[in-house]
């Protein structure tokens, strides 16, 4: 026709991610990303550079090989770029979702330092997304069995990988579940709009159709003791129990209804999904004004899922912004939805009224000091800076502790000074037959670092059982020799 | 699945349902209880295991009709099954020979009494019963409470049977009787009773055990919606408890957490109500 055909110049900055607009989404549950479209995951899989030495992998805690599964992205092999992944990580499509790839993965990718890194995590989640919303996931063949079997407590990210990895050679698996349901943390933990839950349980499906067995509402430590299970003839029993004690301040009026912990509302939330409430039973309080003491992700999904519950949402932290712990997206998707910051703000007593119910806080404004020992300015009071604000509804989300239940009932098993496990880098404890991995024994880390743990458990258990030399490097293929990585778990976030 | 074998309504609005559930019967001992929902949109809501069958792998709960949950469980029959269900939790009552125990139960506290109470008669004790309710028609387990108890006194606030007044009564009567002779008292029932019984045993300084029914969610210590205040301390009921020195109980406290979901319990119970009709 005449006119002159301008070529599009080649995407060069990262593919951004479609996102429910923050008006809409902040009155409903659903995921607030949507996810890539296939012509848009090929756009961005074509942007890498398919390195000769690939960075990212030693980014990775489970060692994906990333650029192999990104090149079947931008070849079209979606499937393929699925199975690619779970080669090493078999629930892609929840680290697409959670894993901190920031500081990961794409925080090693050559073209970080221009501030464009390959969005990884957005990739492998296409990856995951698009193999099971087509019903492509393959069950591999069931491998021989050993004979062996090994009990696996708790179904949180770093037991489900012991399980995957060890039923895959051929052990035989069983999961003890306290809870209903499956996945800890991904289940009752992590919102809906951040992770649906069918597609946890969608990745859990994937393991029990390779043959694991769960055993939901079992708590070992009540229901069973480590040393019955010992006793019944497991050949390793892996704790992976999670962190699972809710901290208090231990503030004046930290009883009062209306106060409760992260875990608590969130529980109610998202494994009970009292969010649907009445359709389901499991009752949770709304409130007009809630305030979400605390500055990391769990701060984050509370106050989230309070403005979805209608409540004007406040977050009192007691340092600034900058040394909030909880991932830049999250702070910012908070803010998008209306959550307001009361920063560098410290709570000192909560008061109730008549009925003992929360009706205000008291708290004092800080600045920053000399930094302390975690390098960060340490907040100081401000004198005669005391304050009331109105709440009803107080949410603590200062972190957790190690829950003591299967700990005190497992004689043998050493403890550190905080109740968390003793366990090398393989996750073996000081307790024969017995490993343990994830947040009970670091504190409260990350799925990916869990998953991690997991990894080197099973491969440890699988040498310690079957005789089996440990392979030190799980994805040497992705990593030419010259290559220094600091296997086993990668970097360390 | 846990299958109901039984079902019965023993007085109205109490039922008793006998459940399989061999791995718990093997376990459980007195003072202990489980965590039930009755259907995947169901609550998780804590009861005691008021007996159990090691032999044939059955547990019973005892429950009253008051809200949603327990109405769903009421209209479940023998050969459905519990969605979920879960325990022993918490921690068993310390049962040895006190010498003499007294054993107060307040309307459907008689179920997590009457284990307590054969325990303790097991270990030698001597066992005095306090059995109240508000009329006649609610008394159950009598029989069962009878053939552990020593002494059994039934109180009525009306006096349609046994004697009429309140359960403290009598304990104050023992108590200045013999206060001395007793070892320990265990009292279980709604709260009021629960705290009036405390503060009768208290003069006299007896230990007093109560079994709190706080608000529950996991029941492992993980979400801390059962805090309550004993002494200067937080416990949390479902791990530290279920059992506590009523003298040290904030009795307050505990009525208000219960009333934190009023509202919405209202609501769900009328809904709930509407479907069943
Ligand atoms: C609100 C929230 C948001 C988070 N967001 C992120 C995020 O975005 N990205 C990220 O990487 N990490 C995030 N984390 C951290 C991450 O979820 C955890 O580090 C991870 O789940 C730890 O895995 P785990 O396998 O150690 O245990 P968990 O996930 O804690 O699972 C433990 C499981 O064991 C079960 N269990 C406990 N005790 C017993 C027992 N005695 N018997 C049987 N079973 C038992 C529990 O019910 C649970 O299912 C978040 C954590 C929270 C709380
Ligand atoms: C360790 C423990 C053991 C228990 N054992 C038994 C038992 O053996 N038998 C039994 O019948 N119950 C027992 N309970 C109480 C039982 O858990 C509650 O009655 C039940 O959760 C009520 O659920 P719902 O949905 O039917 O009523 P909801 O809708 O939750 O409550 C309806 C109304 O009852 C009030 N209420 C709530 N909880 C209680 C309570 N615990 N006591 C009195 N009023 C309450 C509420 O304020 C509300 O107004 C026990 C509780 C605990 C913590
Ligand atoms: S470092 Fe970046 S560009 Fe290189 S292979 Fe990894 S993702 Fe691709
Ligand atoms: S019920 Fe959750 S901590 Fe007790």
């Amino acid at each position: 026709m005449g006119e002159e055909v301008v070529k599009k110049p080649k995407r060069k900055e990262r593919m951004p991610m479609p996102e429910q607009d923050p008006k809409v989404r902040a009155t409903n549950f659903e995921e607030v990303p949507l996810g890539y479209t296939p012509e848009m995951a090929i756009e961005e899989a074509i942007r890498c550079a398919q390195c000769k030495v690939p960075a990212c992998v030693c980014g990775c805690p489970v060692n994906i090989n990333i650029p192999a599964f990104i090149l079947e992205i931008a070849e079209g092999n979606f499937a393929a770029a699925a199975r690619k992944i779970k080669e090493t990580n078999a629930l892609p499509a929840v680290c697409g979702r959670v894993c901190p790839q920031e500081s990961q993965c794409e925080e090693q990718c050559v073209y970080n330092r221009m501030g464009r890194a390959i969005c990884i995590g957005r990739l492998e989640r296409f990856a995951a997304d698009y193999e099971r919303e087509n019903d492509l996931v393959e069950i591999p063949e069931k491998p021989a069995q050993n004979g062996k079997r090994i009990a696996v407590v708790g179904s949180g990210p770093s037991g489900l990988t012991v399980a995957g990895d060890l039923i895959l050679l051929g052990y035989e698996v069983t999961i003890f579940e306290a809870f209903h349901k499956p996945g800890g943390v991904l289940m009752y933990g992590i919102p809906e709009f951040r992770l649906p839950k069918d597609i946890v349980e969608a990745e859990v499906n994937y393991l029990v159709q390779l043959g694991v067995k769960i055993d939901y509402n079992t708590i070992v430590g009540k229901s069973i003791k480590v040393d019955e299970l010992i006793e019944q003839g497991y050949d390793a029993v892996f704790i992976g129990v999670g962190a699972g004690l809710p901290k208090f301040l231990g503030l004046p009026g930290e009883n009062l209804g209306g106060v409760l912990s992260a875990n608590e509302y969130l529980t109610r939330s998202n494994l009970m999904k009292a969010y649907r409430f009445p359709e389901y039973d499991t009752p949770i309080i709304t409130g007009n004004r809630v305030c979400v003491i605390g500055g990391g992700n769990v701060a984050m999904d509370s106050a989230r899922t309070a403005v979805r519950l209608g409540a004007d949402t406040y977050i009192v932290y007691r340092r600034a912004r900058e040394q909030m712990p909880a991932r830049s997206e999250e702070i910012h998707h908070a803010e998008e939805e209306g959550v307001k910051m009361m920063l560098l703000t410290n709570p000192e007593e909560i008061l109730g009224d008549e009925n003992n119910m929360v009706r205000a806080m008291k708290c004092i404004k800080m600045e920053l000091g000399e930094p302390d020992e975690s390098g960060r300015s340490r907040p100081v009071p401000i004198a005669g800076s005391e304050h009331e604000i109105e709440f009803d509804v107080v949410i603590n989300a200062i972190g957790a502790n190690a829950n003591p239940l299967l700990t005190k009932s497992t004689p043998g098993l050493e403890l550190n000074k905080w109740g968390y496990v003793v366990a090398d880098e393989y996750g073996k404890t000081t307790k024969d037959k017995v490993w343990a991995g994830g947040d009970i024994v670091t504190g409260m880390a990350t799925v990916i670092e869990a998953m991690g743990a997991g990894r080197m458990a099973a491969m440890d258990i699988h040498e310690k059982v079957m005789g089996v030399p440990k392979n030190k490097d799980p994805s040497p293929e992705a990593l030419p020799d010259d290559m220094e990585c600091a296997l086993p778990s990668g970097k360390q976030p | 699945m846990y299958e109901i074998i039984s079902m019965k309504e023993l007085v109205p609005s109490i039922f008793e349902a006998i459940v399989k559930a061999p791995e718990m019967a093997k376990k459980a001992k007195a003072g202990e209880f489980l965590i039930v929902m009755a259907d995947e949109k169901g609550e998780r809501i804590p009861l005691t295991i008021a007996d159990y069958d090691r032999e044939a792998g059955t547990i019973t709960i005892v429950f009253m009709t008051i809200g949603t949950s327990t109405y769903k469980l009421a209209k479940m029959k023998a050969g459905d099954s519990y969605y979920a269900l879960v325990g022993p939790l918490g921690h068993a009552s310390e049962v040895k020979d006190y010498g003499t125990v007294i054993c107060v139960a307040g309307g459907v506290g008689t179920a997590p009494i009457y284990p307590i109470a054969r325990a303790m008669k097991e270990a030698g004790n001597k066992i005095i019963t306090i059995q109240g309710a508000r009329t006649k028609d609610l008394i159950f387990w009598e029989e069962m409470m009878a053939s552990v108890s020593d002494e059994h006194i039934i109180m009525t606030d009306d006096g349609t049977y046994g004697r009429k007044g309140l359960v403290t009564e009598p304990l104050k009567e023992i108590l200045e009787r013999d206060g001395d002779g007793i070892g320990i008292i265990y009292a279980i029932g709604p709260i009021p009773m629960m705290k009036f019984s405390a503060l009768t045993s208290k003069p006299f300084g007896n230990l007093t055990m109560v079994s709190l029914n706080s608000i529950m969610v996991d029941g492992t210590g993980m979400c801390g919606g059962c805090r309550c205040n004993v002494g200067e301390e937080t416990k949390f009921t479902c791990v530290d408890g279920p059992e506590f020195d009523g003298h040290k109980v904030d009795w307050g406290l505990l009525m208000d957490r219960q009333r934190i979901y009023l509202d919405q319990e209202k609501e769900a119970l009328d809904k709930y109500m509407k479907e069943v009709e």
